[in-house]
């Protein structure tokens, strides 16, 4: 069987201008350029990243705050653009990097959910087919018709949650957002997640719970202050991290 | 190799018009949500204003005279330049206003500033309503040129998506560029013969009143088919085209320029 590679990340280094402030109106701009200050400070937030994602497999992404995980998500959903090096993805991407990115918040939850559908792509005849499905998964029906910033944000996540991957996406991209739902909600989603990968479906994970990287991820990427430190088989990434942050597995 | 890409721009195109549209829909209703009247505002509004205008300005100057059917000059002027400033203004801020979205999810750009001059273009529409009103009021003659008004939306829509992709983009990097633009639309309703006509003006301000305005060309063409119920001079009709597809060429080329900085700016 031939490996297909779903996301090929080539050499990728992201650049910010890390600026002492930001410089956004005219004022401060003839000042600095008069005072000769608008020198561009960069900050490489990833150098020189490399690595291949085949179809189906699962990669946990991890390493300590600010290190630059997050960057590489994006980067991969096309939000930024890498500097230097390459990204190729092939196949649909249904980013979870925040739940309910696209909510307006004078909507109502039904008005929602065929916005939110429409900014990740989907068509319409496709959400009126799955609005059912959308709405028992985030079990809201008796709110279907309240706007939605009288939503709890636990309400709000499984909504988002559910309108991302009603579709079965070739790449799904989760950014520690399961965190505010509650147990019986996470469990659902953790659920939904496994049949996802079972369905084929490439998954990019990035989360400070080791344990759940270990349980829905095949492989992971260790990432540190923008270099990849480690990639390979999730359980011995996850140990060598675990260690050199002074931890056990079992903490 | 160039051909596939425009292959995807389009197949993207095609698959985001849904945002567009549901864009387009949301600024609608949530225009008018929780006011008593809803949509009739986009017609009471411009009604009243129009009564204000034509109260100060044919009495306070007398120049109403000049003009026949006053009320129906003033507020067919007064449609096409609020198409002009509204659908501009809000456009301006669609990349800014939609930072949190941007950043955490991937969306053409563009769709946000497109959709900002569609909704301008459809409250337009609905704002021809007043139009109407005023000229079945005052018993202003209905021609069958009145049925060729698309052809004057159509240019204004060209030309306010080029001038919203330039503002947009330019008030990422600049959010001064917000108050200049107020000050700026402000000296363009003075230099548009929105409440005069331009031959009441001479010399240079004339001049550039004719030439150098963009907005004479759309406000010229309909009232053309609105009010007087003729066609517009060729050279009217040719100027409108030629500057609303240069405007779009100019903005859309500042856009696509720097729309991949965007993310570092908002």
């Amino acid at each position: 069987m031939e490996e297909r590679i779903m996301i090929d990340v080539d050499h990728v280094t992201i650049r910010f201008n890390k600026a002492t402030q930001k410089i956004d109106n005219l004022k401060d701009y003839a000042i600095k350029f008069i005072k000769r200050e608008l020198m561009f400070q960069e900050f490489l937030a990833l150098q020189d990243i490399t690595f291949q994602v085949g179809k189906g497999e699962g990669w946990g992404l991890i390493g300590t705050n600010g290190s630059g995980k997050s960057t590489m998500l994006k980067a991969i959903a096309g939000i930024m653009k890498p500097y230097k090096g390459k990204i190729t993805t092939s196949g649909t991407i249904a980013p979870l990097i925040e739940l309910g990115a696209g909510f307006d918040s004078n909507l109502t939850a039904r008005e929602n959910i065929y916005l939110n559908g429409a900014v990740l792509g989907y068509s319409r005849q496709f959400m009126e087919e799955h609005f059912d499905e959308i709405v028992e998964f985030a079990d809201i029906r008796n709110f279907l018709d309240s706007p939605i910033k009288n939503y709890s944000s636990g309400m709000k996540a499984r909504l988002g949650f559910s309108v991302a991957t009603v579709v079965n996406p070739d790449i799904l991209i989760v950014d520690e957002v399961l965190s505010v739902g509650d147990a019986k909600f996470k469990k659902k989603c953790n659920q939904r997640m496994t049949e996802l990968l079972e369905n084929d479906t490439t998954l990019l994970y990035v989360s400070h719970n080791i344990k759940s990287v270990l349980k829905l991820c095949t492989h992971a990427l260790w990432i540190d202050k923008g270099h990849a430190v480690m990639q390979g088989r999730v359980e011995e990434v996850c140990e060598k991290y675990m260690e050199s942050q002074g931890l056990t597995m079992e903490d | 190799m160039d051909k596939g890409k425009t292959k995807i721009r389009i197949e993207t195109f095609i698959r985001y018009s849904e945002l567009m549209k549901q864009l387009v829909v949301r600024d609608l209703k949530l225009k008018y949500r929780r006011s008593l009247l809803g949509y009739l505002w986009s017609i009471l509004n411009p009604l009243l204003i129009m009564l204000v205008m034509v109260a100060v300005f044919s009495n306070l100057f007398d120049r109403s005279g000049d003009i026949k059917n006053y009320a129906v000059y003033l507020i067919s002027g007064r449609t096409v330049f609020e198409f002009i400033t509204g659908s501009t203004n809000d456009a301006m801020r669609s990349i800014v206003g939609n930072a949190s979205l941007l950043k955490k999810v991937y969306v053409p750009k563009y769709v946000f500033t497109l959709s900002k001059v569609t909704s301008g273009l459809v409250n337009m529409v609905f704002s021809m309503g007043a139009l109407l009103l005023v000229m079945v009021f005052t018993g202003s003659p209905f021609t069958w040129y009145f049925l060729l008004f698309p052809v004057v939306l159509i240019q204004l829509y060209i030309f306010c998506c080029g001038l919203g992709f330039f503002l947009a983009q330019a008030n990422v990097f600049f959010r001064d560029v917000q108050y200049i633009y107020k000050a700026f639309t402000t000296a363009w309703m003075y230099i548009t013969p929105i409440f005069y006509s331009v031959e009441q003006m001479h010399g240079t301000v004339r001049y550039i009143i004719e030439y150098l305005n963009p907005a004479y060309y759309y406000v010229k063409q309909f009232r053309c088919f609105v009010y007087e119920g003729c066609l517009p001079d060729l050279q009217v009709f040719a100027g409108g085209c030629i500057i609303s597809l240069l405007t779009f060429a100019i903005g859309l080329f500042f856009f696509k320029k720097s729309q991949d900085k965007f993310i570092l700016y908002i």
